[in-house]
């Protein structure tokens, strides 16, 4: 697991309940407004690894990624409120996120989908449905290619 | 006259009167000449002379009677003008006359012309012997002339005595013989005339024997010297045809006629003819009959020829009354009322339509007879254009007519035309009837039809505008259907990611749980887990065919054209099917030739395509080989991915079917062999879009051929 050596750039200082998080290896921030799906990708990269963060919306995911700064964000594109290209957008436009890696989540086959994540920033694109091992394997490779 | 010499008183006074003897001979001499000559003239004058020479004549005459008109004339002279006693004559019925009566008296006399102016006989006044000369006819005895002599001396007396009766005896026998010759030479006259005659004529007596016949009737009836045999049979039957065919016993007076057939002598032939009989009573003659016939026989010719001249006038009638009814036939044939009408216009002959219109039908009504009338009157007047037109020969115009029945208008268009005979002079007119009836009733529907066909086109111009708003409701509904078909695409897209999102997590539960993540899995467990993931992953991938489809039928398909090869990406799609080969246990192989043009094509689509015909020959192939190979058509510039398996095969009712939506050929949707059902339309579909096809070759049991046929570049959309 290469990626664990990643897992120490982690920072020293946060918060109590999410020091259980960092413990781990890279952390990877789950945006998902549908919980099933969300938990089951969180049980999956724990029980592979990895630290999970999770948030149920756009402004959750803004926030959680300003303040833990995760190593990669996969983001599902269809949310209500602020949706996911948006909140690409914005990460992406914020000097602290940018470097943040963005995989983007969609239900929608439709080739429009994944252009339009493109164009907001996101580095990988993903169609559900997409098993856990499957997106564990994107994420690794996202993970290895920026690591170089 | 011949051989006299002059006699002159002086002769006569020297002679001095004859001594006996020698007056002797000299009477013998006279009396000689006198028996010699057949003259009367020669004769009167020889003995006048005698008596100057002998009897102391100085002028003398001789006066006889004309046998025939019993006239008293001149005959000789001697001592006066012969030209006057030629001209001198006394008729028979001038009983006053003296020289008639001495010349009628017996004894010799005077005659004394005393009478002042003229003489009464050429002598001249004086006093003259007067001696009548007679001779006997038969038994008669008759007067035949007159001497009177002059001076009447005593010597004169006793000559003139002697020969007053010698000289009238023999002029009586001159006249005798004259009358006799007369006679025979009329007898012959009589009898040319009668031999003239080309009828045969015979008379016969009471008992039938033939008295007299002429020429004709002796070719017939008459015998001659030499004759052949056939000539003297043919008289005989001849001879006993005539004796039967003449009234025997009872005579009549009245002419009767019967017909006779004779045999013509010398022809041979059969001469007819028609006996006309007559008895006539001569009173010295007795009763004879008289028997004319004439030969009919060319009469009878004649007749046979003019019957059968009749004959031919009959036939040649009877073909012109037959060539006649011919015409009938034809001028009635003819729809068009024909009439003609003599030069002055009186209508003698028309045909069936004609009289129609110009008489008046039996039993018709007094106003049908009336309209005929009026016909009559239009077509007269019409008519008598041409009869005083001058020079014209034909004349043209309409006539107004009514049919006599109903009494409804005939419009007619009549033509007149002029007969001309040999000569020039007017025969007849003919003139021709067009009914124009049905040419104004063409007129009327021509009129209803113009009207008919503006109404027509009236509700074309009127159907257009419809036809133009309901086309325009039309691409109205057209866009309105498009957008529902793009609201239904966009329907079935969000449809799709809310299908995706649970199935995303049915999956990957199924997932973790098969990879032990959630903890130990029983085989039985593992069993039932991979049966749920194998049909979750089969909703998803009718999910997916259901948007593709959906997709390609909202035109929201795009092409991404790119150059490739078709090796690569077969091989690919070997590799991708490739633990589906293995599980198969099938022999699949691809043949491709060293060299193949690059393609020029959306290669995503391509692959898929081609996949889907792996996917599907390794699905319905139980066992065998499917190959995969590749072609190019530099003919028609195609290149073919064909798929051939060894499987199960196609009927050939089903290989149209299989591309339909949601079929397989059992008609079992996605059952036995799995699948949506909706790879092979997807197929066809996409394969449209590139401007190509799919063909299919298939026979039951023996396996099926699938080929992808593209072109090298599809055409610019």
């Amino acid at each position: 697991m290469k990626g664990r050596k990643r897992g120490s750039r982690a920072p020293a200082a946060s918060p109590p309940d999410l020091a259980a998080m960092v413990a781990g290896g890279e952390l990877v921030l789950l945006v998902d407004d549908f919980p099933d799906n969300r938990e089951m990708y969180a049980q999956y990269l724990t029980f592979k690894g990895y630290r999970v963060a999770e948030a149920g919306d756009g402004h959750d995911a803004l926030a959680k990624a300003g303040a833990l700064r995760p190593d990669v964000i996969v983001m599902d594109l269809s949310m209500p409120g602020l949706d996911g290209w948006e909140a690409t957008r914005r990460l992406k436009a914020d000097s602290t996120t940018r470097h943040i890696p963005v995989i983007a989540l969609t239900g929608h086959a439709l080739t429009g989908h994944a252009e339009g994540a493109h164009a907001a920033g996101a580095d990988a694109f993903v169609t559900k449905p997409c098993v856990p091992s499957d997106l564990a394997a994107q994420i690794r490779r996202i993970l290895d290619t920026k690591r170089r | 006259m011949a051989g006299a010499s002059p006699i002159t008183p002086a002769r006569a006074a020297a002679a001095g009167g004859p001594g006996g003897s020698e007056l002797l001979e000299a009477k013998l001499g006279l009396a000689e000449f006198l028996v010699a000559s057949d003259n009367p003239k020669e004769t009167a004058y020889r003995s006048l002379e005698w008596l100057a020479e002998y009897g102391e004549l100085r002028r003398g005459v001789c006066l006889t009677f004309d046998a025939e008109s019993g006239r008293l004339g001149g005959l000789a002279a001697v001592g006066v003008d012969p030209a006057a006693v030629e001209r001198f004559t006394i008729e028979p019925d001038d009983h006053g006359s003296r020289i008639l009566s001495l010349a009628l008296g017996r004894q010799t006399d005077h005659f004394d012309d005393t009478r002042a102016g003229s003489p009464a006989t050429p002598l001249g006044r004086g006093r003259y012997l007067a001696v009548p000369l007679s001779g006997r006819i038969g038994r008669e005895t008759v007067p035949t002339g007159l001497l009177l002599l002059g001076p009447p001396t005593d010597v004169l007396r006793e000559m003139a005595g002697w020969l007053g009766g010698i000289l009238g005896h023999r002029l009586a026998r001159l006249a005798r013989l004259r009358q006799a010759l007369e006679s025979d030479r009329r007898l012959r006259r009589e009898r040319m005339l009668i031999d003239t005659v080309p009828d045969p004529i015979i008379l016969t007596d009471t008992e039938g024997a033939m008295l007299v016949a002429n020429t004709a009737a002796h070719r017939l009836f008459g015998s001659v010297e030499g004759e052949s045999e056939g000539r003297r049979r043919a008289v005989a039957l001849n001879n006993m045809l005539f004796s039967s065919a003449v009234p025997q016993g009872g005579w009549r007076s009245d002419a009767q006629s019967r017909e006779l057939l004779l045999v013509d002598p010398q022809e041979g032939s059969d001469l007819l003819f028609e006996i006309i009989t007559r008895s006539v009573a001569d009173a010295r003659e007795g009763t004879a009959q008289v028997a004319v016939l004439r030969n009919v026989s060319d009469l009878h010719r004649a007749t046979e020829q003019i019957e059968e001249n009749y004959r031919r006038v009959r036939v040649a009638e009877a073909e012109a009354r037959a060539e006649r009814d011919r015409l009938d036939l034809i001028i009635n044939s003819v729809a068009d009322p024909i009439v003609v009408s003599d030069p002055g216009g009186a209508i003698v002959m028309m045909n069936d339509p004609a009289e129609r219109i110009f008489s008046v039908p039996e039993g018709a009504s007094p106003e049908t007879a009336l309209r005929v009338r009026a016909n009559d009157a239009h077509f007269s007047s019409f008519v008598s254009n041409l009869l005083f037109g001058e020079g014209t020969t034909r004349h043209h115009g309409g006539v107004s007519l009514v049919d006599p029945p109903s009494g409804q208008a005939l419009p007619v268009e009549a033509v007149s035309g002029k007969v001309l005979a040999e000569h020039g002079e007017l025969a007849a007119i003919v003139t021709v009837l067009h009914d124009r009836s049905e040419q104004v009733e063409k007129e009327r529907l021509y009129e209803e039809l113009k009207l008919a066909t503006e109404q027509l086109e009236q509700r074309i111009t009127q159907a257009t505008v419809e036809l133009a708003e309901q086309n325009e409701q039309l691409r109205r509904s057209k866009l309105e259907l498009e957008a529902a078909s793009a609201a239904k695409s966009q329907f079935l897209a969000n449809m799709s990611h809310e299908f995706r999102t649970p199935l995303n997590a049915i999956l990957g539960y199924t997932s973790m749980m098969l990879q032990g993540i959630t903890g130990p899995v029983s085989p039985a467990l593992e069993k039932n887990l991979r049966r749920v993931d194998s049909n979750g992953r089969h909703l998803l991938a009718l999910i997916n065919d259901v948007l593709d489809i959906s997709r390609i039928e909202a035109g929201r398909m795009p092409v991404t054209l790119s150059d490739f090869e078709l090796p690569g990406l077969i091989r690919e799609v070997l590799a991708e099917l490739e633990p589906i080969i293995t599980r198969s246990r099938l022999s699949v192989r691809s043949e491709l030739p060293r060299r193949m043009p690059a393609l020029t094509s959306d290669r995503p689509k391509v692959k898929q395509i081609v996949l889907n015909l792996v996917n599907n020959a390794i699905k319905f192939t139980p066992s065998g080989s499917v190959v995969v190979s590749t072609s190019f058509d530099a003919r028609r510039k195609e290149t073919a991915v064909s798929v051939t398996d060894t499987g199960i095969g196609i009927d050939p009712e089903d290989q149209e079917r299989i591309f339909e939506d949601f079929r397989q050929a059992d008609n079992s949707p996605a059952r036995e062999y799995g699948g949506a059902g909706l790879g092979l339309a997807i197929c066809r579909r996409l394969a449209d879009i590139l401007d190509g096809r799919l063909e299919l070759r298939s026979r039951p049991g023996q396996g099926s051929t699938f080929s992808l046929v593209l072109p090298r570049k599809p055409r610019r959309r």
